[in-house]
């Protein structure tokens, strides 16, 4: 990987000096006019567009690429997210790909120069059930044979790890064991996107924020597969070809567009013809009042649809499942904290007097399988990096890297091959749901 | 929180429902290949805008019905449709 060469560096001696002087740092990526083509169209500025968009710049030397977003860097799940990364999955397919993005983000402060924040703090995911020990067995053994680090313990060790857990056998859901993962942890999500749009920008790519894309221009298609003349319209669906996008800003020409806008891919994919196995749902999260830090590792309880972390300041972050029906409405719900409240409880008993400070909810374009959506589609020059649910932040290194080969190379890497579009109409789906319906 | 309009229990809480989802239409059993038949089963048009969709009150009268809801204000529409043309209900 090529390490970046032209902005200012972040450094300590740059911090002391513009201490000192006053001096301001320069901007991270900067404005552009919007050019007629481009050799790659990237719709959203999350981190799979702007990882994507880095690493076809950085590994493949394709620069001239624009990422289009309609709101700004990281206005969607990337910053939105609770940063939980982590790579004990439940399928081999599933283990493989997200280890190779703990190893992008151990990295990563090197690769981008800038400082992460990566913290390999230890995950616990409690079992409270037999079912739920069966399941976390099942998951420790998938993922020892594909040397991960992570195996089940008991409520002494686990009360060892965290002490501000309820272990004791008299609550309501006890704890009966966890599956334990080690370099599972969280990471500054804000610096992941901001350092990937400053690398990529660094290198040439144009990264336009406010930029919505209302349009995917399609020649030679069968007129889309939706058969109710709402999409797509003559020329688009399968066996078409993209020639270009029309923005809000202009048109541009393209023969290649990677859709990675997640809570609005269907959208997006609409609009070139395509149908996708997503439906759109806003998860939300919550954070408390800063206290002492307290809580070393991250944990989860799936049977109580909860889990918690403790930020470097001393915050409390929480999340939950996704909100049961689907909508692109991201408003809060007083459902939401009282059922999170009860649970953490249940988990935390110790914690009741503090105050929770904000609530927010994010898009999650969910998939029956809980795995994701990358690579070709019927339509030539139309990809997908979409269908990243709840889960997909930790994803980005590795996605922007395998779908920067996919768009270099015209072929599927092996590493996201199982993802395709096409196990749906084949059955051959990816089931992680026991992974990650509830930890992120 | 979602107030859902049950045709016979009249708004409840979206908890006391389960949410079945978009309705799509059922292609013949007997028919059908098996490509059409994953995609009646897994491709969804998850609009932006007007859903017809399906709801089991399970928690009130325990009955399946549809209604027609916007996806970006959440309102839905006021005539609730009990069994659409083409959903198994
Ligand atoms: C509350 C919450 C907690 C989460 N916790 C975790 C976690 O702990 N760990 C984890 O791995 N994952 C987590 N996730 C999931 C993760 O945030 C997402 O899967 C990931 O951020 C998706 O990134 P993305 O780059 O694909 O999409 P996004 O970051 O959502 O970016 C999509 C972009 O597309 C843009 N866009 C949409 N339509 C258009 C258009 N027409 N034209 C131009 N641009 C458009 C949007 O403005 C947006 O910026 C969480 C998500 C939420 C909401
Ligand atoms: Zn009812």
């Amino acid at each position: 990987m090529t390490r970046m060469k032209k902005p200012a560096r972040y450094s300590a001696a740059g911090l002391i000096k513009r201490g000192i002087t006053g001096e301001s740092w320069p901007r991270a990526w900067r404005d552009h006019e919007l050019r007629s083509s481009y050799d790659v169209v990237i719709i959203g500025a999350g981190v799979h567009g702007l990882a994507a968009a880095y690493y076809l710049a950085a590994n493949h030397g394709i620069t001239n690429v624009a990422v289009l977003d309609k709101g700004y860097v990281g206005g969607g799940g990337s910053g939105r997210n609770t940063a939980i990364v982590r790579s004990n999955y439940l399928t081999p397919e599933g283990v493989a790909f997200y280890d190779r993005s703990l190893d992008l983000y151990n990295t990563m402060a090197a690769d981008l120069n800038i400082n992460v924040m990566f913290s390999e703090r230890g995950h616990l995911t409690l079992a409270h059930t037999d079912g739920a020990l069966r399941t976390m067995r099942w998951r420790a053994e998938v993922n020892k044979l594909q040397g991960i680090d992570s195996s089940v313990i008991g409520p002494d060790e686990i009360k060892a790890l965290t002490p501000s857990l309820d272990t004791s056998p008299n609550t309501r859901y006890p704890i009966l064991g966890a599956l334990y993962h080690p370099p599972g942890g969280t990471i500054r999500h804000d610096a992941v996107n901001w350092g990937y749009a400053r690398a990529a920008d660094a290198l040439g790519v144009q990264i336009h924020q406010n930029t919505e894309v209302t349009d995917i221009i399609v020649r030679g298609g069968d007129g889309g597969d939706r058969g109710d003349g709402s999409g797509g319209g003559d020329a688009k669906g399968p066996g078409g070809r993209v020639t270009g996008v029309r923005t809000t800003r202009g048109d541009i020409a393209t023969p290649i567009v990677l859709n990675a806008t997640a809570g609005w891919a269907s959208l997006i994919a609409a609009m070139a013809g395509v149908r996708l196995p997503i439906t759109t749902h806003p998860l939300q999260a919550a954070v408390t009042e800063p206290v002492k830090v307290f809580l070393p590792t991250v944990v989860v309880s799936g049977s109580l649809h909860v889990y918690v972390s403790q930020t470097d300041r001393g915050e409390l972050v929480f999340g939950a499942s996704v909100d049961p029906f689907a909508t692109y409405d991201m408003r809060g719900s007083l459902d939401f904290t009282e059922e999170l409240a009860g649970h953490v409880l249940e988990l935390m008993p110790g914690i009741s007097r503090m105050r929770l400070l904000r609530q927010w909810a994010g898009l999650c374009d969910m998939t029956p399988d809980y795995s994701p959506v990358m690579g070709f589609t019927p339509v030539e020059g139309f990809l997908c990096d979409v269908g990243w649910g709840t889960y997909g932040f930790k994803a980005g290194p590795v996605s922007g890297e395998q779908m920067a080969e996919c768009i270099a190379t015209g072929a599927t890497p092996k590493l996201i091959a199982p993802f395709s579009l096409d196990r749906f109409a084949a059955g051959r789906l990816v089931g992680e749901k026991g992974a990650a319906a509830v930890g992120h | 929180m979602l107030l859902v309009p049950c045709p016979h229990c009249g708004p409840r809480n979206a908890a006391d429902l389960r949410y079945v989802g978009e309705t799509t239409a059922r292609p013949d059993p007997t028919a059908v290949e098996p490509e059409a038949w994953r995609g009646y089963l897994y491709l969804r048009d998850n609009p932006a805008g007007r859903l017809t969709e399906m709801w089991y009150c399970r928690s009130g009268c325990r009955r399946y019905f549809t209604l027609e809801r916007d996806t970006v204000t959440n309102e839905f529409d006021n005539s609730p449709l009990p069994f659409p043309k083409g959903s198994r209900s």
